[in-house]
This record gives C-alpha cells, structure tokens and sequence, in this order.
C-alpha cells in the first residue's frame, strides 16, 4: 500500500481471535461476542465459507498428514448448522503444484459437493504459467481476462470478486495485481450500487501485515481505492497461516487460518516457514471461517473455528 | 553446460552467457537456501565455476535470474533439491526467489 502505516501502528490494529469468537463489524466498528451470543441467534440469509492453504503434498514435521487435516476442515463444513451457500479456497491447494496433487484436493474438497470458488496461491502456479491450476479449479468461472485467473460474480445479491496477486512477482517486491486486472476490476465495479456487499478474496493480503517477509501487496492500495466508495467490503486473504484483522472505514481485512499448518506472527521467528505446534496441538492451530449475511445487514458476521472444534 | 540437476531447460540467452564446454577440474561452490535466504546472499567466483544452490527449508524456493528475460531458472526446488549452473563469463548476475521475491542474491564471476 502506498501509505504504509508504521509497523507498530499495523500491529495494534491487528485483533487476534481465537476459536468460538464472533465477528461483526457494522460502520466500520468491529465487535466481537463469544459463540451463542445474539449474533448466532439471528438467522442468516446465507453464509458461506472459506478454506484456505491445504498445501496438498506437503509432508514435513510441522504436518505429516495435510490430506487428513483438510478431510477434517470439510467435515467441519459438512456439519455447520447452516449449509454455507458457497466456499472460498483463497488459495496453496497444493505445495508444489503436480498433478497428483490437485487430484488429491479435487477429490476431498469435490466430495462435500459444493459449490467451491478458488483463487490462485504462488504454490498453485508453478507449472506451465499457471495452466493447470486454472483449467482445472477456475474452468467455471468467468475469467476477467484468459489466464489471468481473477473473475468475478454474485450471490444472493453479494458481489464477489477473485483475484490474483501471486503470478510476476518482481524481485524485491511484495504480491501484485498488475495494470491488467485493476482495469478489470475499475470495470466490474463500475455502475455498481455502493450499497452492495462486496467479498473481495485473493491470497495474499491485500493490505501490508508485514513487508520484510512479503506479507502485502504492491498496489492493493490501487485495489482498495476503487472499492472505498461501497458500504460493506469484506476482503479475505490466506498466505500467512494464522487470523488477523483490521478494519478501514468501510473495509475490513482478514486472514484465515491454513488447513495445513501455521506460520508463525510477523517477525517472530528467523523466517515464516512453517512452524511445528506442540504435540496434540496441531489441530488448534487449523481451521475454517464461516462468514454469514444478515438480510438486510450490510454487516457480516464472521466466525473462525479451528479444528481442534 | 549446466549440470544433470536442472530442471528446466535453460533459455537462448542464458546459453550465450552460461554455457560453454565444461571444463575438467572446473571449481565449484555452493549456496545454501535458509530460513528465507540464500547463503551467502552475495558471492564472487572466478568464470568457470559450477555454482550449486541446495534448498534446506521446508518450504520450496526458486533460484530465478531478475534479467528479462529471465538468464536462468530453476523452477521450483523442493526440500533438498538442488539446482546448478556453470558461470563461464564475467559479469554480475541478480537472481531472486519467484516465490518469495524479497529473497535475493547476486553472483559476481570475475
């Protein structure tokens, strides 16, 4: 972002949240109420939910059985009270990018039967500029440019939109849009009521958690400044294992927890590799988020659930 | 030429500024990928040197030329892969990861 905030300033915006704690933010004020509160009683119009980083392939110390902990994250799914109406991957389906590899999350995520929406991480696109990672998980969708891998489209009045800040990384920089899909994006928005819910999803964060460790992106703020003008814009990132939250006028940001395995707070180890929890406490660690839009809200109420349950 | 271990064919380019016939007792060196870096990050050998990155991490990094196009790329190096390259010709050569891209190193052949 071109007005990067001093990293203390970055760091007492972020709100960490632990299992069982609801979200809401209305007028840009964010409230939090343990589980049961109000905010689970009201009725949903609907909700969805967002998966993210399974990192099929991995198999080192810090998880040995990704393949397991995503069945789980799916089995989480599968038992919300409220069927979600969509899931959003925000991206790292795979490690390393192999065919294998997609097979294997194709074939976990595909049994929930779903309707599942991703977005490419840099583990995605390793092979053949990406190619197979969109043929294969974005072939529905109504690609914004070919082989861009961002798109957009609208539910229940929601409008969401897919991007991709992963591909033509330059040396030295954080992740990128590029000029291409931001004119894209200053299209799709355009005409749009500023009255409707916007879910913007891509992998890395858009707004900079922590640049020495390439935790933002260049030109988010090129991003953000096309969406400031609407009243409710939720922007959901993965990219660095672990739940973080800010809320900027009309904008909230979050980062979701990986199914795979959690990297460690901004600066607080030699690199943000990944991290090995104790023994027996993975599973806290991992988790699902399920976001819920109140009729007639522009507030939507985020809940982040880990594994562990 | 560049060693058995790469991955990827090497471009037009790289081959003009890379490859020549290898040499018999040609020296060699090695760069280390760490935590999020390589070591050493800056490193000066004489031309003919075989030049050998090993990824140590846990997670998979690229060693990525920043000419453009690019001279050499070593497509993604898993845990303990390597990825080698004979510098034969003068010349300061950047590289980055392209997964990681404030990673970077340069390789000075004098």
């Amino acid at each position: 972002m071109s007005s990067q905030p001093a990293r203390r300033t970055v760091l007492e915006c972020m709100l960490w949240a632990g299992a069982g704690v609801v979200w809401s933010v209305a007028g840009g004020v964010p409230r939090s109420r343990l589980l049961g509160g109000p905010a689970q009683a009201a009725e949903a119009a609907f909700s969805f939910v967002q998966i993210s980083d399974s990192h099929i392939g991995f198999n080192k110390d810090a998880n040995t059985d990704v393949p397991g902990t995503l069945q789980a994250a799916m089995g989480q799914i599968a038992a919300l009270k409220q069927a979600p109406a969509l899931v959003l991957h925000s991206g790292d389906v795979s490690h390393l990018s192999k065919p294998a590899q997609f097979d294997t999350a194709a074939q976990i995520i595909g049994a929930g039967k779903l309707d599942v929406h991703y977005v490419p991480g840099e583990h995605d696109m390793l092979e053949d500029d990406g190619r197979p990672f969109i043929e294969r998980f974005q072939g529905r969708e109504k690609a914004g440019a070919a082989g861009g891998a961002f798109y957009s489209f609208d539910q229940n009045g929601v409008h969401f939109i897919g991007l991709n800040n992963v591909t033509n990384l330059k040396a030295g920089g954080l992740g990128i849009l590029g000029a291409a899909q931001l004119a894209w994006l200053a299209d799709d928005l355009n005409g749009r009521a500023a009255s409707q819910p916007i879910v913007v999803f891509a992998h890395i964060p858009l707004w900079t958690v922590y640049a020495p460790w390439g935790w933002g992106t260049e030109d988010g703020e090129r991003a953000l400044a096309l969406l400031r003008r609407f009243g409710s814009v939720t922007v959901l990132n993965g990219h660095i294992h672990q739940v973080m939250q800010k809320v900027e006028g009309t904008v909230a940001f979050h980062t979701a927890r990986s199914t795979a395995f959690p990297q460690p707070a901004p600066g607080a180890a030699a690199s943000p590799g990944p991290m090995k929890a104790d023994a027996g406490k993975l599973r806290g660690v991992l988790g699902i988020r399920e976001v819920q839009v109140i009729a007639g809200q522009a507030e939507l109420a985020i809940v982040d659930t880990s594994l562990a349950g | 030429m560049p060693g058995k271990m790469d991955r990827r064919a090497l471009l037009g380019a790289a081959a003009a500024v890379l490859c020549a016939p290898h040499r018999a007792f040609a020296a060699e060196a090695a760069i280390e990928i760490k935590d999020f870096a390589f070591n050493p990050d800056a490193l000066t050998v004489r031309a003919g040197t075989k030049l050998t990155w090993t990824n140590r991490d846990d997670t998979p990094h690229t060693v990525t030329s920043t000419a453009t196009p690019p001279l050499f790329k070593s497509g993604a190096l898993d845990s303990d892969d390597s990825f080698a390259l004979v510098f034969d010709n003068p010349g300061t050569f950047s590289y980055f990861c392209s997964l990681h891209p404030h990673m970077q190193g340069t390789v000075i052949v004098r």
